[in-house]
């Protein structure tokens, strides 16, 4: 009898302990916000164009946590998507958009004379990339600009472009090599001394 | 000649056919001058140098051109004399084939060195002072990358360096410039080992140099005997790669780079021959890196050899040199046939990493036969010297599984080419994983600008707030400052006036608040006992006389509280200020008036359809009937008690009839009321009577305020202010309006459809109010400057107008095409209707102000400059309206076509005034 008791004295004081150290460890070691969405938050490509039907990236990142579908940002691409099933663990659904290709990435460009210098832009932009002051001409910091596109809509006199961005020596890249035609062995030409490759 | 120490191994390596014999025939030949040189100022990676000349300016040989900006980045100097001709796009070596900035020099015969002079003891400069030497002469790598040699001599800094490695392996196949270079300037080499010993301070010097060169091992041995360095010349078996840096320093030492590391975190550095001759000119002989020895080779190239070339000699220059068959020329390889890159265009200029030009014939580098699928036949995986799974690799890449490429350590693949050479299946290799690199160096790029995006992000949203608390904070100041003053002011008039009077006053200010609580929450108390009768009576459920008492009872202590609070409302204004007191009875009556005005709507729709609680909403009317005709009685007072003293007609009788009349329809209501209470059939009639009468009343108002308005004909000035506070309020409804109709559209409220139109009435009215204002001001702005200076209308100003008219009307347009069919579109087309009538104004004003300018200038003389900018502005209007027209669908072309046509004929007319002016 005994030795029941013991083990169950032993048994509730040792859940005391553990209680006792759990509980102290979830306050002292309290993570701040739900890491999850700071998780997704990273993935998303901070445009904050709302195209995704939030304001911003962040709401977005919130949404997906509490179950959204994972397809509706079409700055980010398949790419995206795809790194989102990763981190989540679900299925990686086709992109939502309309033209579901690797989207251009653009910059905003405003044609500076016709700019009668509104400062609407300015109000428009997330990440602050636009240059100016009131009744002053207009520009937009290239290296700021997200491309979101909400500058756009407010210029009342429309002369802010969205520019797809030339490429340059420093970010050229490489092409797919084009998937060659499968043939036969023996379809293979004899005779070759030394190839290039690249 | 014998290895003095332990020659290691690498993993895989191939042994294509060398190629080399052809081009070390004859020594090395200086090229001719060439007529211009196209220095690129982006020759490695990093960041492209920065011009410090300008067009048209004379520049001397070895004259600095541009300069390094940031660590990694190398001085450019001109390598022959002459005059700057262009700075700009121009065909660079690279895999893109495409344009980058160049600085062109056209030669001028001379060849004229500027001033320039060695180090007589390079030891008596500090290493830093030494280096900064050797980066002012653009010293670059001149093996692979072309990584500016400063930034590896500085490894000593913070690396323990123990060995220095010579790298003369030169394995690539065709490559003989390296080999020359060692056969013929083995003292220079020596030099500039010895220089770079000197900075870098390393235990053990060691020269790597594949067995397949044994003249320039015989020359620098005997070179070495001559010289006090310590240095072994380590002979590698012939094997590709065993130039690459990595595999080099396994073959000499032993020792594995990690991956993901530099050779220097093992303490070692490695440099090429041809750095290292460059070292020596620029530091004894004063000379910055403006040649460099090029083999030119390949089965249509006659004249097989080394050249010393000039940086910067296109390399059509050099193909003539060797006479190169042009013909026979299949394929024109700039370095060596395996990591080397094909160009087409031959203006593509010579830089300081260009080892090797290859005019191959068809016979050499026959084109690549296709891919076929990978067999895994491992062989790729056997030759690999980065000891990598090629064939895994090539899956991912093509698969895009970029990530676990990167896990399979895409990023220490050389590129070399191994795998694809001996790849069975003749799968591009190389080009998979260039590209996958490329994809992943993108990825985090992309990366890197989210995070950067996410920062300015939040950081702009923390601007707001603080914006937004610190507008607070000074509302909250200034309204305690104004409560200060105000005080002040009291006290001041206090201590005149007796101190009776101040206890009463006191009180009821703060006692206004509360009264006004407690009225509104008797009323909802009020209401929601309303809702539980009719819900009780729709249901038929027993304990209604109860309600109803409950009900009778609230309403009484509502009234009673409402009662209390307008009383304490009204008494202390006469005393305190009757003026402000006026505007805001003004505004309380109006507001009476269109709480009435809704709740008898209400209450129309309710009786029309026979349903809903249409005793609640009576009742309701009456009260507000009552509350009304107080307001407007208590505002009607107020007037009168400040302004009969200064109306010159007397409209008291008037007032008085309206007075009794308000009291006659305050009776009827209240019987009305009564019937209503007790169900009365008579109910309908008594509210004919009740309406009859407001009119009525309404009529003698109207009167009362035309008698007034000319009581007062003074008033001239046109108190616009006023109606813009107004418009703005109002816009700032249309707008709440708006958002919460949208809100309830989205949550599919059954409301919505209510509120549309709520919106819809809004904005009519904004409308209204916005057209008076722009009639008052115009009739303003016509009255005191009717024929003044009607030459100062500001065109600019005007066109803006026309042009933000136009482009809302644009919207407006989209707006309507973008609409769903079926859905009711008229107070869009209302609106576009509208917005097309005021564009068509404000552009006639425009045009009329123009062509007003246009005749003045045409007969005071000619404001050409004015003219001509008008002229482009109407062009760019032109082209604006084509892009438009262009853009726009098929149904909204119409319109646009006939604006492209106006503003085209504009722009014509005005091109002809031009020339008629300019000729
Ligand atoms: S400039 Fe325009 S497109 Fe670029 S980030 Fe700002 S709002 Fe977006
Ligand atoms: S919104 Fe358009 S007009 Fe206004 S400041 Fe920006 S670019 Fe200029
Ligand atoms: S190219 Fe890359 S994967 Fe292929 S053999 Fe060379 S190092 Fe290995
Ligand atoms: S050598 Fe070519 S075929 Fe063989 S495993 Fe490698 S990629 Fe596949």
């Amino acid at each position: 009898m005994s030795a029941v008791l013991v083990a169950v004295l032993v048994l509730l004081g040792l859940g005391l302990v553990f209680g006792i150290l759990l509980g102290y460890s979830s306050i002292r070691f309290k993570v701040e916000g739900n890491p999850l969405v700071d998780q997704v938050d990273a993935l998303l490509p901070q445009t904050q164009c709302g195209q995704c039907g939030h304001p911003g990236c962040r709401p977005y990142a919130e949404a997906i946590v509490n179950g959204e579908a994972i397809n509706k940002c079409p700055p980010g691409g398949q790419s995206t998507v795809e790194a989102l099933a990763d981190l989540l663990d679900v299925e990686a659904l086709p992109l939502d958009a309309e033209d579901a290709e690797e989207p251009i990435k653009k910059v905003a460009y405003i044609r500076e004379d016709e700019c009668i210098g509104c400062t609407k832009c300015i109000q428009a932009c997330p990440v602050d990339a636009i240059l100016g002051a009131a009744k002053q001409m207009h520009t937009v910091i290239v290296s700021e600009c997200t491309g979101c596109d909400l500058c756009v809509e407010p210029c009342p006199v429309d002369c802010i472009d969205m520019l797809p961005l030339e490429p340059t020596l420093n970010n050229w890249q490489w092409p797919a090599p084009k998937p060659g035609i499968e043939l036969i062995a023996t379809d293979r030409q004899p005779g070759i001394a030394l190839e290039i490759k690249g | 000649m014998k290895n003095t120490i332990r020659v290691h191994q690498f993993h895989g390596g191939i042994h294509p056919p060398e190629n080399k014999k052809q081009s070390t025939g004859a020594p090395i030949t200086q090229a001719p001058l060439p007529s211009r040189i196209i220095l690129p100022l982006q020759q490695h990676i990093g960041l492209p140098a920065d011009p410090i000349v300008k067009v048209g300016d004379h520049v001397l040989k070895g004259q600095r051109v541009a300069e390094a900006i940031g660590r990694i980045s190398a001085n450019i100097h001109a390598s022959i004399s002459g005059t700057v001709v262009a700075i700009g796009p121009h065909p660079v070596p690279h895999m893109s084939g495409m344009d980058a900035d160049c600085i062109v020099i056209e030669s001028d015969g001379q060849d004229q060195w500027i001033e320039h002079q060695g180090l007589e003891n390079y030891t008596e400069l500090t290493k830093p002072e030494l280096i900064e030497y050797i980066r002012q002469a653009g010293v670059a790598g001149m093996g692979g990358a072309g990584f500016p040699t400063d930034v590896k001599l500085h490894l000593g800094d913070d690396h323990i360096v123990n060995t220095l490695i010579i790298n003369a392996a030169e394995c690539e196949p065709y490559i003989t410039a390296d080999d020359m270079l060692m056969r013929e300037r083995a003292d220079e080499i020596l030099g500039g080992i010895e220089i770079i010993a000197h900075l870098l301070k390393p235990l053990h010097i060691m020269v790597g140099i594949e067995d397949n060169k044994p003249q320039a091992i015989r020359a620098l041995h005997d070179a070495l005997d001559k010289s006090h360095l310590n240095l072994d010349i380590v002979i590698t078996p012939t094997k590709y790669p065993s130039g690459g840096e990595k595999q080099l320093i396994k073959l000499l030492t032993g020792v594995e780079v990690p991956s993901g590391k530099i050779p220097a975190d093992v303490g070692i550095v490695c440099q090429n021959v041809g750095t290292t001759t460059a070292v020596y000119r620029a530091v004894i002989q004063g000379e910055p890196l403006i040649s460099r020895i090029i083999t030119v080779t390949g089965e249509s190239a006659a004249h097989k050899q080394n050249y010393e070339v000039r940086i910067g000699t296109p390399i059509a220059d050099l193909l003539n040199l060797a006479n190169v068959n042009r013909q026979q020329m299949q394929r024109l390889i700039i370095g060596g046939p395996m990591m080397g890159i094909t160009v087409t265009n031959e203006q593509i200029p010579v830089i300081k990493t260009t080892n090797c030009l290859i005019a191959a014939s068809i016979n050499e580098m026959p084109p690549q036969p296709p891919a076929q699928a990978c067999i895994r036949c491992g062989m790729c995986e056997q030759v690999c010297p980065a000891e990598l799974l090629p064939q895994q690799l090539y899956w991912f890449a093509k698969g895009k599984e970029f990530e676990k490429a990167r896990h399979h350590n895409l990023f220490d693949c050389i590129e070399c080419g191994a795998c694809s050479y001996v790849c069975p299946s003749n799968i591009p290799l190389v080009q998979y994983y260039r590209f996958a690199k490329a994809e992943i160096r993108k990825e985090d790029d992309e990366q890197r600008k989210a995070d950067h995006a996410r920062l300015r992000f939040e950081a702009r949203l923390a601007r707001l707030e603080r914006d937004k608390i610190e507008k607070e904070e000074r509302r909250k100041q200034r309204a305690i400052e104004a409560a200060a003053a105000q005080a002040a002011k009291k006290d001041a008039a206090f201590s005149k006036a007796a101190s009776a009077t101040t206890s009463s006053t006191n009180t009821t200010v703060p006692d206004l608040k509360q009264l006004k609580s407690n009225a509104a929450i008797a009323r909802t108390k009020l209401r929601k006992a309303e809702k539980a009768l009719t819900n009780a009576q729709s249901k038929g459920l027993d304990g209604i006389e109860t309600l109803q008492a409950t009900l009778k009872q609230l309403q009484l202590k509502s009234d009673q509280a409402e009662k209390a609070y307008t009383d304490a409302q009204n008494a202390p204004s006469p005393i305190a200020a009757p003026e402000t007191d006026l505007k805001q009875l003004k505004s309380n009556a109006a507001i009476a008036r269109t709480k009435l005005k809704k709740a008898e709507k209400q209450l129309a729709t309710a009786e029309a359809s026979g349903e809903g609680d249409i005793e609640a909403l009576k009742t309701q009317v009456t009260a507000l009937q009552a509350k009304s005709a107080e307001a407007e009685q208590a505002y009607q007072d107020a007037e009168n008690g400040t302004n009969t003293a200064n109306a010159a007609i007397d409209t008291s009788a008037l007032e008085t009839e309206i007075a009794t009349l308000q009291a006659k329809v305050n009776k009827a209501e209240s019987a009305w009321k009564a019937a209503v209470e007790s169900a009365s059939p008579a109910a309908e009639k008594m509210a004919a009577g009740v309406d009859k009468l407001k009119d009525k009343l309404k009529d003698l108002q109207d009167e009362l305020d035309k008698s007034r308005s000319v009581a007062q004909p003074t008033v001239t000035t046109i108190d616009t202010s006023a109606l813009e506070t107004e418009i703005a309020t109002l816009q700032a409804k249309v707008n709440k309006a708006e958002s919460a109709w949208k809100a309830a559209v989205e949550s599919a409220s059954p409301a919505a459809e209510k509120m549309a139109a709520g919106v819809e009435k809004l904005k009519g009215k904004l409308k209204d109010l916005q057209d008076e204002l722009v009639q008052k001001s115009g009739n303003q702005s016509a009255q005191p400057a009717p024929d003044a200076e009607p030459a100062v209308i500001d065109l600019k100003a005007l066109k803006q107008q026309v042009s933000i008219m136009r482009t809302k009307l644009k919207k407006a347009e989209k707006q309507l095409n973008e609409l769903p069919e079926g859905e009711d579109n008229t107070p869009l087309v209302a609106e576009i209707e509208a917005l097309r009538a005021r564009h068509d104004k404000a552009k006639a004003t425009f045009d009329a102000a123009e062509a007003e300018k246009i005749a003045a200038a045409a007969s005071e003389g000619i404001d050409l400059k004015q003219l001509k900018i008008d002229a482009a502005l109407a062009r760019a209007a032109v082209t604006k309206a084509e892009r438009a027209l262009s853009k726009a669908e098929d149904d909204s072309k119409q319109p646009l076509e006939t604006e492209l046509l106006t503003i085209r004929a504009k722009a014509e007319q005005l091109n002809a005034t031009l020339e008629r002016f300019s000729n």
